[in-house]
């Protein structure tokens, strides 16, 4: 069985203090997991801000190298990729989803270039109508159409949408890898379950596997297959999504899911409380 | 204990401290003979007891941070109160906030107070912590530099900070620990009133319920009223006692928490109820479709029919009132409580 992504034995150090100190941190510990080539999963990475969760995607995606370990793409050891063209191949399969759409686009520049450059730099379009026809496509697949973009600025357009125009960017090239770095964390509330909606309808008919990184446990219950727990660099907790969800075993992960919520008002001040009286003792 | 544990706690008293009359404030643009208008508040009434936390939701763009920019008499042009009243009631001490705006500066902070959003942005990052609790409550706390400095690391140590914190900068402090800094400056004065804008957006989920739980802790002891602004109905359910939901510019529903997210009234509160995740459950929510609506040129009638699943032809064409509703609150639509949320 061949795997579309495989991390063996990952880490990533980051240098602290001045120029001569010799100290680090471990963004990234010792981890490995591996995607299936057959079968397209939502794979959530779940953890705080400071447990490694950006720093994976980073390496994930090529823009960071990791101090030890490989990351396999395809067959392709992702550390090795030296010329342009691997990169562009490379690039063209591996596709990122940023947290905040509102600095993810230009406001000066109008959404529909960023989807033209794509179509141009990873599908070879190079005439305005081919660009048209492909960007049309993706952006149909995400429930807009380039109609309703075309000229737009990114203040014009709801975060909700802007969010979808960013996943359109991201399918134009037909990637087999989507990275979402918490693409739903600077979304209204209410808008969503429209872009968690779409990632679960991209899995099931484009088959693409998505990477999901968020520090919300609710939304990562609500679509992925499976989970890893991170605190500090290290995998505490990874499987099956229900299963770990439901009865999670390490202490940070019991944390973390009492720490969701419950959208019902005696439950969610119950859980306050219970909180403050732990932080009290 | 178990009465504790539930958001209903008895109101005893149950004096408004704020009134809001018809409330119309636009942000009014008049250049070049070219007029353009945005309603952001646009005709809203409510009133909040003393001793109650209450909750102001809605989707970016539906005009909360204008109300309560409002509320706290901070407005600026191009933004102007063209109808309607907000006065405060500080126990006894009446405050009309666009009829004497004298009155309002001296009620500031001593008051009501603020809590903002985005932590980073309200504390100078080139100086220390101590210069802000000096530059924002010092002159209104009426004590030397001493009994000041004094006052605020009491203050500090209650919240949970250490009184170090006075001499570190911001960066030097993480997330959660700059938005207590804040929340304790808020709150050094004793206010009676509290605004807080969107507190806990930017926060881990851990980090959140901390400062949830601290804001909590804070407005029981000293027995104020919140105005808790979120879009996260997770947050409202945690926290608040009432809610109003706000819709393009206008309120939808007001009701006692817990009853509104057991029988929400209006279609906009159900689909925003039924639309979370739960752990433990996945069948598939729904998500509303179509965009908010340009508060420069609102829809016709009720603003929410062209999103609305139960929306009839008397919507688009009739303003719906704000009527008392079968849940012990206030809603505004045609079809009030004829949504199933599942």
């Amino acid at each position: 069985m061949s795997h579309l992504l495989e991390l063996d034995h990952v880490t990533k150090r980051y240098p602290v203090g001045g120029l001569f100190s010799r100290q680090s941190i471990k963004a990234v510990d010792d981890v490995s997991f591996a995607l299936d080539a057959d079968r397209p999963e939502i794979f959530a990475i779940v953890g705080e801000s400071g447990s490694g969760k950006s720093t994976m995607a980073k390496m994930i995606l090529g823009n960071e190298v990791p101090d030890g370990g490989r990351l396999v793409f395809d067959g392709l050891d992702i550390g090795t990729i030296r010329s342009r063209e691997q990169r562009e191949a490379f690039m063209a399969k591996v596709q990122p989803v940023f947290q905040n759409p509102f600095e993810a686009f230009n406001p000066l520049t109008p959404v529909d270039a960023y989807l033209f450059a794509t179509a141009h730099r990873f599908c070879g379009a190079n005439d305005q109508s081919h660009k048209e026809r492909l960007t049309d496509e993706a952006l149909q697949r995400v429930g807009l159409s380039l109609a309703e973009i075309k000229g737009r600025f990114s203040h014009e357009l709801s975060g909700g949408q802007l969010q979808r125009v960013a996943v359109a960017r991201a399918l134009i090239p037909s990637p087999k890898l989507i990275v979402a770095d918490e693409p739903v964390s600077m979304v209204d509330a209410s808008l969503r379950m429209s872009i968690v909606n779409l990632f679960r309808a991209l899995r099931d008919e484009l088959k693409v596997s998505i990477i999901y990184i968020t520090h919300d446990l609710a939304t990562a219950y609500y679509i992925s297959d499976r989970v890893i727990i991170m605190q500090k660099g290290v995998v505490i907790e990874s499987g099956d999504a229900r299963t770990v969800l439901d009865n999670p075993t390490h202490p940070y992960s019991i944390a973390l899911k009492n720490a969701v919520l419950p959208p019902d008002p005696k439950a969610a001040a119950a859980a306050i409380r219970l909180r403050s009286a732990a932080a009290a003792r | 204990m178990t009465a504790a544990m539930t958001t209903e706690r008895p109101v005893t008293q149950a004096a408004d401290v704020l009134t809001i009359r018809d409330l119309k404030a636009y942000y009014i643009n008049d250049l070049f003979g070219v007029r353009r208008e945005v309603r952001a508040v646009d005709g809203i009434s409510l009133t909040v007891r003393r001793n109650e936390i209450y909750g102001i939701a809605g989707e970016s763009s539906s005009g909360k941070t204008s109300l309560i920019k409002t509320i706290a008499g901070a407005i600026r042009p191009p933004m102007r109160v063209v109808d309607g009243s907000v006065s405060f009631d500080f126990g006894g001490k009446h405050i009309d906030v666009y009829a004497e705006p004298g009155k309002m500066k001296a009620a500031r902070w001593q008051n009501l107070s603020y809590i903002m959003q985005g932590s980073m942005s309200v504390l100078n990052p080139v100086r220390r912590i101590k210069h802000a609790f000096n530059n924002f409550a010092f002159r209104h706390m009426g004590l030397d530099r001493a009994a000041f400095r004094a006052r605020v690391e009491s203050h500090l140590q209650k919240l949970g900070l250490d009184p170090n914190v006075l001499e570190a900068f911001p960066h030097q402090l993480s997330g959660g620990m700059r938005q207590r800094v804040t929340i304790a400056l808020a709150t050094v004065c004793e206010p009676e009133f509290i605004i807080a804008d969107e507190p806990t957006t930017a926060l881990d989920v851990l980090v959140q319920q901390d400062v949830l739980g601290l804001i909590k802790e804070v407005q029981e002891r000293l027995g104020s009223s919140v105005v808790f602004v979120t879009h996260d109905m997770s947050v409202h359910a945690a926290i608040t006692d009432r809610l109003a939901i706000m819709y393009a510019g206008r309120l939808a529903e007001e009701a006692p928490t817990q009853a509104m997210f057991d029988t929400p009234q209006h279609p906009y509160t159900a689909h925003l109820i039924a639309s979370l995740p739960r752990i433990g459950d996945i069948s598939t929510r729904k998500s509303l479709g179509g965009k908010p609506p340009s508060l420069a040129n609102p829809p016709s009638g009720c603003r929410f029919h062209p999103r609305c699943p139960i929306a009839i032809d008397r919507c688009s064409k009739e303003v719906p009132d704000m009527l008392p509703s079968a849940i012990g609150g206030r809603v505004a639509c045609f079809r009030a409580g004829e949504v199933a949320v599942k």
